[in-house]
């Protein structure tokens, strides 16, 4: 296989997509958001435990490709026990990474994000529509943060 | 068997095929010589959108260079040039659909446009609360959202012609669905998303015994097949130029002369008019009813030339063609185990469309745009068919007249790889 597609998609990122973690609705969640891929058809749903504002726990079911798949297995992960703040400025960090936006990012830098795994999606900013499949589960965890009834969608 | 007719009958088919030399044919597109990603270009999207011959570059081309001027208005030499290429591009699109008068010929900027102008004149007068609309699961998108947005204003009701599993149209349940309410059919010749050819001559006759005017979505026939309007005796057929190896944002609606000039304009302005005044407005005669405004002349131009093309190359040649690449393509992909075929009816357009288990289509599009294989992954503007077969996506493949041996072993060398690079 050609060593740039392995960039986009990494081991890891074919592990979680084959054996997504956290897939389920957890009966305990207390916020929740869908998530719909308009280009694709892909949808995914994002289940948050936030206690005293810290999120105990993140889960996702729903279908879609590798990379959508593998973004919300590894967010689950990452998301855990950090505080809505610190989430939300995880969330800022990857959006910043996968779009490679320069501005953005280096003013995430200054914020001192440590994206930690879910570096292994930077290869996604070399394929412009595939990003929105990386940053599909994103927004929808952003949504269930803000306890927002509506789905939303990559095209918002 | 070696019979004496079939043997007449091979011969036959090997000289047509060195008529049809695609080798040749492929040097009449520039874009197919590119190299993606280092390597061919293997094209394998025509359903989306055709690649244009030299042809019809060189048509448009000419006409910005050296024809082109407003059209209908001008006293001028250029002027009554280009209205002339203009009209006589109408007149090409005429004898190519079989249509008995140009004035049938409404040129728009595409299919979508043309069912749209179809619902909002035809479906805004002539239909009512009550009635009811029939289509099928196979419509792409643009034969269904113009007849929803016309229910939800008129309270109409939307009936659907169901398919089999293989892609094929329940006739029988279409039969049932023809009623007193039912006011207008409008049904794909082609499915874009499986291929599917609907016997839409048996679907016109049997609606018009109930005097039930049809609409047919000629979008992906008219590039692969010989289509004759009168024959078929539609009473809309509509297709997008750019699909039939011309330019984007042109295409056409075809109308049976009655029925256009019963409709009511569709947008106001310019060319549409025969005099105003600000109390009254009369407007112009067929087509130019319904051509507001400054239209794609060089669109129009280029479309004629297309359709030069594909008459000169011959549509039995084509199809041919087509087919034995359809039948090639269908045993290669077969072969792969884990891979679903979606359309499976004898009678269908050269346009594959799959899923491989545990390999999403949008992943599959990627791995073989590595490749430099073009292939369309996602719902194709047919949602309620994916729901009909419990997909969101598939992976499609579709091919045109330039397509190869070659392209189809590329196609299922990629297909392999992404087998094994997630398996
Ligand atoms: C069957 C069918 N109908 C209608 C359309 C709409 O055509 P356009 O987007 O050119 O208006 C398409 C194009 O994808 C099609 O395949």
């Amino acid at each position: 296989m050609t060593f740039d597609l392995r960039e986009l998609y990494q081991e890891v990122i074919l592990d979680h997509a084959k054996q997504p973690r956290n897939f389920g609705h957890p009966p305990g969640c207390n916020r929740q958001a869908k998530g719909h891929n308009p280009l694709c058809g892909d949808r995914l749903t994002v289940y948050l435990t936030i206690d005293d504002g810290v999120v105990t726990d993140a889960a996702f079911d729903g279908a879609g490709c590798a990379i959508s798949m593998a973004s919300a297995s590894l967010m689950t992960e990452m998301v855990k026990n950090k505080t809505e703040a610190e989430a939300h400025s995880l969330f800022k960090g990857f959006h910043a990474m996968v779009v490679g936006d320069q501005a953005e990012n280096a003013e995430n830098a200054g914020d001192g994000v440590d994206l930690g795994k879910l570096a292994v999606f930077s290869g996604v900013r070399e394929y412009p529509v595939r990003v929105k499949c990386a940053t599909l589960p994103w927004h929808a965890f952003a949504a269930a943060l803000k306890g927002k009834q509506e789905d939303v969608t990559t095209e918002e | 068997m070696t019979t004496a007719a079939g043997i007449r009958r091979q011969v036959q088919r090997d000289s047509d095929h060195l008529a049809f030399d695609v080798r040749r044919v492929r040097e009449d597109f520039p874009i197919l010589k590119q190299r993606v990603n280092g390597r061919p270009l293997v094209f394998l999207d025509s359903a989306a959108s055709a690649q244009k011959p030299r042809a019809v570059i060189r048509a448009v081309q000419r006409c910005y260079e050296r024809e082109y001027a407003n059209i209908h208005r001008g006293v001028y030499f250029l002027s009554e040039r280009a209205t002339e290429l203009f009209e006589g591009a109408r007149a090409k699109v005429q004898r190519f659909l079989g249509a008995r008068e140009a004035r049938e010929i409404v040129f728009v900027r595409g299919a979508t446009e043309a069912i749209n102008l179809v619902a909002q004149t035809y479906g805004r007068k002539f239909l009512n609360r009550a009635d009811e609309v029939v289509i099928s699961t196979l419509e792409h998108h643009s034969n269904i959202v113009p007849w929803q947005m016309l229910r939800d204003e008129k309270g109409l009701t939307l009936r659907i012609i169901p398919i089999d599993d293989s892609g094929a149209l329940l006739m029988e349940e279409y039969e049932k669905l023809l009623g007193t309410r039912t006011k207008l059919v409008a049904v794909t010749h082609c499915s874009n998303a499986l291929g599917t050819i609907t016997p839409v001559k048996e679907i016109i006759r049997l609606a018009h015994e109930k005097g039930i005017p049809v609409l047919v979505d000629g979008c992906q026939a008219v590039p692969h097949m010989p289509v004759d309007v009168r024959d078929l005796d539609c009473d809309f057929y509509v297709f997008s130029g750019h699909k039939l190896y011309g330019p984007s944002g042109i295409g056409v609606l075809y109308g049976k002369a009655a029925l256009l000039e019963a409709m009511p304009p569709y947008q106001g302005g310019g060319d549409m008019i025969s005099t105003v005044t600000f109390e009254k407005t009369e407007y112009n005669v067929i087509p130019h009813k319904f051509e507001a405004g400054t239209p794609n002349i060089a669109g129009a131009i280029g479309l004629g030339a297309a359709i030069d093309y594909v008459s000169g190359l011959g549509f039995d040649e084509i199809a041919d063609h087509e087919q034995e690449l359809l039948e090639y393509a269908t045993e290669a992909l077969s072969e792969t185990n884990s891979l679903r075929l979606f359309g499976t009816v004898k009678d269908k357009a050269c346009i594959l469309s799959f899923i491989i288990e545990g390999v999403h289509p949008h992943d599959v599009g990627t791995i073989l745009d590595h490749e430099g294989i073009a292939i369309r992954a996602g719902h194709h503007c047919a949602q309620p068919l994916m729901d009909r077969f419990g997909v969101t996506a598939t992976a499609r493949a579709s091919f045109g007249l330039y397509n190869t041996r070659e392209d189809v072993d590329a196609l299922v060398a990629g297909v392999r790889k992404a087998v094994e690079f997630f398996g």
